[in-house]
């Protein structure tokens, strides 16, 4: 049973979405509990898989027991071990929440198709991290990709259909590039496994083809994962999807699109490559700070909230691409917990955020005056989770910008720390506003004599259900653990920087 | 030039192909177009892999039985590569679902603002 692990964690999930439709005409249909059973069992065994990857060494799984250069094989190993442990738990904690709020968001019709949609979009996701085969993870990226697309159209406001379309097309150019890629790999070498690409790869690396396949891989999974210059399709698909959608987009599925890129680049690709033949340390310095600057600039200028946390996304996945900038193994282990830190702490704003909504229907900053008063233990999770993405020590966020500014120092880019403590800084005035208006603001400040007596007792308790306000609170609470206990995601993230740059 | 050009046409008329999918894309209004455009690019793609496992004269990668053995086995120059026809059948199964999903999404737009034309949805949430 236990060497099926790395085939069970994405059939699991993807059998619930079957077993969910198949259920649909039948009296009991128990949707929710389905996917958050399938979810949950993927959670535990990722857990055990990453354990057995930490005690003894990368798992190698045939699917059907065909030898690897011409079956599919599936990979666990310190890094997508990790990576799989974080996108798990971030979708069985979403899981746990879209009980309620889907009921409401959906409409009661809809819940069927939607719980089936979110199984599979999991399955797809879980696919990408465990395989070790460059066209698998072309087709998990699409089944992924096109829950994904779908699940935005089903978000409340009239413009999310349009959003929608706009992710298809720009989602569905970036796959397509990547198949090019796979395809001049495959003209080149005849082989689709990532471990025998990288043993034939070295021979052939000053040809054309194997540099132009590289560049596809980058436009194609940068598109995917909303690098800066192509992250037009992020703020409203994200903004704009269901309560329950924008964590999983947020925190995974951009998160998986980054993971996609560095597996290409340091497994297929080796670093003697993207270091020293094609100038990728400089593209991703730009880049990288650029999207900081520009995804956190541009984040100060919302005044919807949800459409302010998709925006800073972009400065985040700018944080996670600098990383891989600085070629060294600090800044690798930068980007590594960065991914779980973003994952976790966005993925909770988005929840709380998701609550709000349900609880009361506001998105607009402006308007959640007095909300800290009203939902004091969703704020009080916001505010954390907002400390934790501006990178206040104690939290995870702390550890990730920390070992970011170490790595651009031992690679003597020291110009870019500043440029790392002004997105921080960037971060800190768009969270502050939030969290000034929520605690520091009340109704009766407006002033306006002209209220109505009723309208004071405002102030009073008015929480969202507890289903709701555990998930983001657990999300938080775990980065305020592995805060403290950095020596936890920093060891697994070193461990997984040393395979990928190939150390000892 | 004329050879060297011949000699890649495969490459050529793909490449041709995926631009004029790339320019529908961008600059055709009607959500439709942009749809068909987006299905040139990706089948440009799909004739990419085709064209690379055409090999003139060759036969099928089946070993020859007879009576439950095998009598001989066929040399690899001998055969077309059957895989990047394979991948490309998952290809083709992925592009007519982001194609589904895609027409079902424009349906839903067209409900919503009784238009398929990109220019008169209107940009912000009235």
């Amino acid at each position: 049973m236990a060497e099926h692990f790395p085939i069970l964690v994405v059939i699991i999930p993807i059998m619930a979405s079957f077993i969910i439709l198949l259920l649909w005409r039948t009296k009991h249909r128990y949707e929710w509990h389905i996917t958050t059973a399938a979810t949950f069992l993927s959670f535990l065994i990722s857990l055990s898989l990453l354990n057995t990857v930490f005690l003894s060494g990368p798992i190698r799984y045939w699917l059907g027991g065909w030898e690897p250069p011409w079956g599919i094989e599936y990979v666990v190993d310190s890094f997508s071990g990790y990576v799989l442990v974080v996108v798990t738990l971030v979708s069985f904690v979403t899981s746990v929440f879209a009980a309620k709020s889907v009921k409401k968001e959906a409409g009661e019709g809809r819940t069927v198709s939607f719980f089936a949609l979110y199984s599979l979009l999991a399955g797809g996701l879980y696919g990408i991290i465990v395989t070790g085969d460059l066209f698998n993870l072309y087709v998990f990226l699409e089944i992924s990709s096109l829950a994904g697309y779908a699940l935005v159209g089903v978000g409340k406001k009239k413009r999310a259909i349009v959003a929608s379309y706009n992710y298809l097309i720009l989602g569905t150019i970036g796959a397509t590039l990547y198949l090019i890629g796979v395809g001049q790999l495959y003209i080149m070498t005849g082989t689709l496994n990532m471990a025998d690409l990288s043993q034939k790869l070295p021979a052939i690396f000053e040809s054309k083809v194997i540099i132009a396949a590289f560049a596809l891989f980058i436009v194609g999974l940068s598109i995917k994962m909303a690098l800066f210059p192509f992250h037009a399709w992020l703020p409203d698909a994200h903004g704009l999807a269901p309560s329950v959608i924008s964590p999983i987009l947020s925190a995974c599925v951009i998160e998986v699109a980054a993971y996609a890129m560095m597996r290409v680049m340091f497994t297929v690709y080796t670093p003697a490559f993207v270091f020293k033949v094609v100038p990728a340390k400089e593209v991703f310095l730009l880049g990288g700070g650029v999207a900081m600057l520009v995804g956190s600039y541009l984040t100060l200028a919302q005044t919807d909230i949800k459409r302010m946390l998709a925006y800073s996304s972009v400065g985040q996945m700018g944080y996670i691409i600098l990383g891989l900038s600085f070629a060294n193994h600090t800044g690798l282990v930068g980007s590594i917990v960065h991914i779980f830190s973003h994952a976790i702490l966005k993925a909770s704003l988005f929840l709380v955020a998701g609550s709000l909504i349900y609880k009361t229907g506001i998105t607009e900053i402006s308007r959640l005056k007095g909300m800290g008063k009203k939902m004091p233990l969703s704020m009080a999770t916001f505010t954390i989770g907002a400390l934790g993405m501006i990178g206040i020590p104690l939290t995870t966020g702390f550890i990730s910008e920390w070992k970011l500014a170490l790595g651009a120092l031992e690679a003597g880019k020291w110009f870019i720390v500043p440029v790392i403590l002004l997105s921080a800084l960037l971060n800190a005035v768009y969270f502050g506003r939030v969290i000034e208006i929520v605690w520091f603001k009340t109704d009766e400040e407006e002033g306006h004599g002209h209220k109505e007596i009723g309208k004071h007792e405002k102030t009073s308790i008015d929480e969202a259900p507890l289903s709701l306000v555990l998930p983001p609170f657990i999300l938080v609470s775990l980065s305020i653990i592995f805060g403290i206990g950095a020596f936890i995601p920093v060891t697994l993230a070193e461990k997984a920087a040393s395979m990928l740059l190939g150390m000892p | 030039m004329i050879d060297y050009v011949v000699s890649k046409s495969n490459y050529w008329i793909y490449v041709v192909l995926m631009m004029i999918g790339f320019y529908a894309m961008i600059s055709k209004k009607n959500l439709i177009r942009k749809l068909i455009g987006l299905n040139i690019f990706q089948t440009a793609v799909i004739l990419f892999f085709i064209s690379t496992g055409v090999k003139k004269g060759a036969t099928i990668p089946i070993a020859f039985h007879e009576k439950g053995e095998i009598i001989r086995a066929i040399e690899a120059l001998q055969y077309t590569n059957p895989l990047p026809h394979v991948l490309m059948l998952t290809a083709i199964v992925v592009m007519i679902s982001t194609t589904g999903v895609a027409l079902s999404i424009v349906i839903k737009i067209y409900d919503a603002y009784k238009t398929i034309e990109e220019d008169e949805i209107p940009d912000k949430e009235e």
